[in-house]
């Protein structure tokens, strides 16, 4: 059979011009005749070489081929049976390092078949015909294991502990649940009605979730470890970094963190908002991952000018393509190879901020090229708000409320590839062990330590 | 009774209240020099107030709560048998004077609260306690009873002369310290100004200082960065790394540029509940 050789189908988007007056979702998501045209793409290969790249494993040839075949349900409960958040992850996920960067139609065949928007299209018509595919009630085995944290990595282990018959309870530290999900990823990338939903879904399981229990401070892994048969810590990435310069600490420097909590979080986009947040002019954003583009495409819907500075090139900048596309549509100016070297202030207000021009030298240990300041070349923009957005550190109140669990010289977590700890019936996964990375690394690690919770259980 | 319910209020002065909260989960393992963070409702902001009571037996916490802002403000509409949104703690660290046996609390406005129950654990555990309240005017005097038995001298200092004597808590230590007293620790607890005024006197008299610092917070679990100051030169977060610090060291003009970042939101909010 020959196979036609037609492109890949886009993903339908507000307009530039529009969105960055709004909040709404910038994807629109497939229509019934695009996603079936786009499944109608996938070749169903036998090996399926796209599955190797998805870190929870769905089968992905086999959902696919029942949205061909007009099974929305099928196609639905394919998906959901490896992965618990198939709308955040249709979503989220950097599909072209992952499953689409394995589809044999990559190079030569109109490029890989869409199957991050598949997985969306797919997830959102469950979400739409929720009453058709809930999980039935499983039976209860007796176990009960603590979840700390609700982010994605304890979000999957509890679908999956929960759908073996665990009675699982997740204590968040934040007064809602959901993790980086609904303080950091913003509205217009994942609306938090969504991430509700499919929270929902996880809840109709049997999972309890408490909120406003700080694990380390309120109650102690010791004392879980006393309650509950195992304990997982899902407790995220923590701590913003900072550049360390001069001006840091002025009234308009945030971290990403701090911005995109106060704007998710807590609402501040909204007029109302009893949370405020400063609406820069002129805001800087310094950094380049996808955290820096959210901070970035947030800052230019509230209004401002919008400048993003980087020390390496566009070629080094970690930040989805996809992500790094939309900002710059959205008009976001990128100051590449250029390196912030004090924030200036006036009143104990930002006014600018200095940087040196960058150039790149020789390939560091991460395999980048280094970027070395070139003498001579300080210059300042003008700005009244600075967003760092440099990474995270570990969040240390675990690790100080419990000296003997075993963590890293960065203070990370350490644990086996299934998330074991060096403390007996305890395990981890996600950012807490492995620093920032992404939902679905996460998730996979929620999904590995699940296993090996069930697993170790029934060893005893 | 419920998660977060008022149990008891009492107004202590004409914009300070104090509010008991049934909060069994944060009670168990709080000590003195911690903090909560509390949300009034669905849609409110998440502020920090520093623990200043607690029983475990009840199962309750005591805060005490200035009216100086939006939430303090909803806050202050509330009454008993209402149920906070949110109650979230104990954070922060709690406080480490035990390598001091003669010290000295200061607390001005309702920075007092928190040091009481300061005052309760080091004098019963036998410790030299002296406590210096300063405040506005005698209205704004709180706590005085509470201290009666559980310090060595207690000295009233008001800004009018109201109650006891006239001036600032500076003036009352200095002559204290002027009238042969001695300490080995001062812990001031109020308004940044008082706190560094304080620290420059200590300073000054070699006395070694801790203080309390309520910087602003959203998460208040060190998510975000919010509470940083400045402390011997490095960035630090009053959520996990305090609140107290060693007040020699703390860049209080720094910390009070920083507590006026959202002066102008907060008098447009105010606005809007004042009607």
């Amino acid at each position: 059979m020959a196979i036609e050789n037609n492109t890949r189908n886009a993903m339908p988007t507000q307009a530039a011009e529009d969105r960055i007056r709004n909040f709404e979702e910038v994807a629109l998501g497939y229509t019934p005749a695009l996603a079936q045209a786009e499944a109608q793409r996938c070749l169903n290969c036998k090996n399926a070489p796209c599955m190797t790249g998805c870190p929870v494993g769905v089968r992905i040839p086999d959902f696919i081929s029942k949205i061909k075949g007009g099974d929305m349900r099928g196609a639905a409960e394919t998906l959901k049976a490896d992965n618990n958040l198939p709308a955040i992850c249709g979503r989220v996920c950097p599909q072209e390092n992952q499953c689409e960067k394995y589809c044999v139609r990559k190079v030569k065949l109109g490029g890989s078949v869409a199957i991050g928007n598949l997985e969306r299209y797919t997830a959102d018509w469950a979400l739409a015909n929720q009453e058709e595919t809930n999980s039935v009630c499983v039976e209860r085995n007796g176990l009960r294991v603590a979840i700390v944290g609700s982010g994605p990595a304890s979000l999957s282990c509890a679908a999956d502990l929960a759908r073996a018959g665990v009675a699982v309870t997740v204590f968040e530290a934040l007064h809602k649940a959901g993790g980086v999900l609904v303080y950091g990823i913003p509205e217009f990338r994942l609306p938090k009605s969504l991430v509700a939903k499919e929270i929902e879904n996880v809840t109709a399981l049997g999972v309890k979730i408490i909120t406003d229990v700080v694990v380390g401070k309120t109650v102690f892994i010791d004392e879980l470890l006393e309650e509950y048969d195992a304990v997982f810590i899902g407790s995220g990435a923590g701590l913003p970094s900072f550049l360390k310069i001069k001006g840091e600490n002025l009234n308009g420097v945030y971290s990403a963190n701090e911005y995109l909590t106060r704007l998710n979080l807590m609402k501040a986009y909204k007029e109302d908002s009893a949370t405020p947040v400063l609406r820069g002019e002129k805001v800087v954003v310094v950094g380049a991952g996808n955290v820096a583009m959210d901070s970035a495409r947030t800052a230019i819907r509230l209004g401002a000018e919008v400048h993003l500075v980087y020390r390496r090139s566009r070629a080094e900048m970690p930040a989805r393509a996809e992500e790094i596309e939309h900002a710059e549509e959205e008009g976001i100016v990128f100051n590449l190879l250029v390196n912030p070297v004090e924030i200036l202030g006036k009143d104990g207000n930002v006014c600018g901020i200095r940087c040196v021009r960058m150039e790149l030298g020789e390939p560091d240990a991460s395999g980048r090229r280094s970027p070395i300041a070139v003498e001579g070349s300080e210059f300042d923009i003008d700005c009244d708000e600075v967003i760092v957005a440099l990474g995270t550190t570990p969040n240390p109140i675990i690790k100080n409320s419990m000296p003997s669990l075993a963590t890293t010289a960065k203070g990370t977590l350490c644990a086996d590839a299934n998330g074991r700890t060096n403390i007996e019936r305890l395990y981890t996964g996600g950012d807490a062990m492995t620093g920032a990375a992404t939902v679905i690394l996460a998730m996979g690690a929620g999904k590995r330590a699940a296993k090996a919770i069930l697993e170790d259980a029934c060893g005893r | 009774m419920k998660n977060f319910e008022i149990v008891s209020k009492k107004r202590l002065a004409d914009n300070v209240c104090e509010y008991t909260v049934f909060a069994p989960l944060v009670v168990k393992h709080c000590k003195a020099g911690q903090f909560i963070i509390l949300r009034t409702d669905e849609d409110g902001e998440r502020v920090p107030f520093t623990i200043c009571d607690y029983s475990r037996d009840e199962g309750t916490v005591c805060i005490l709560v200035q009216e100086v802002g939006y939430t303090t403000l909803r806050l202050s509409r509330m009454s008993v048998g209402d149920v906070l949104a949110d109650f979230v703690g104990p954070l922060g660290n709690a406080t480490d004077l035990s390598e001091f046996s003669k010290i000295c609390l200061i607390g001005g406005g309702i920075g007092t609260a928190v040091i009481y129950p300061q005052a309760k654990q080091l004098f019963n555990e036998g410790k030299s306690v002296d406590v210096i309240i300063g405040a506005r005017n005698e209205s704004l005097i709180m706590y005085r009873d509470n201290f009666a038995s559980n310090c060595d001298d207690l000295y009233l200092i008001t800004d009018d002369g109201s109650s006891g004597k006239k001036g600032f808590v500076t003036d009352m230590l200095k002559e204290l310290v002027g009238g042969g007293k001695e300490y080995d620790c001062v812990f001031a607890v109020g308004p940044l100004p008082m706190m560094k005024a304080v620290c420059a006197l200590t300073k000054e008299l070699g006395i070694k200082t801790v203080v309390s610092m309520n910087s602003m917070m959203v998460d208040g679990t060190g998510m975000c960065g919010c509470c940083r100051l400045t402390v011997n030169g490095s960035t630090r977060y009053a959520c996990i790394d305090g609140p107290e610090f060693d007040g020699h060291a703390v860049d209080f003009d720094e910390a009070i540029l920083r507590s006026r970042t959202y002066r102008q939101q907060e008098q447009a909010h105010l606005c809007n509940i004042r009607g």
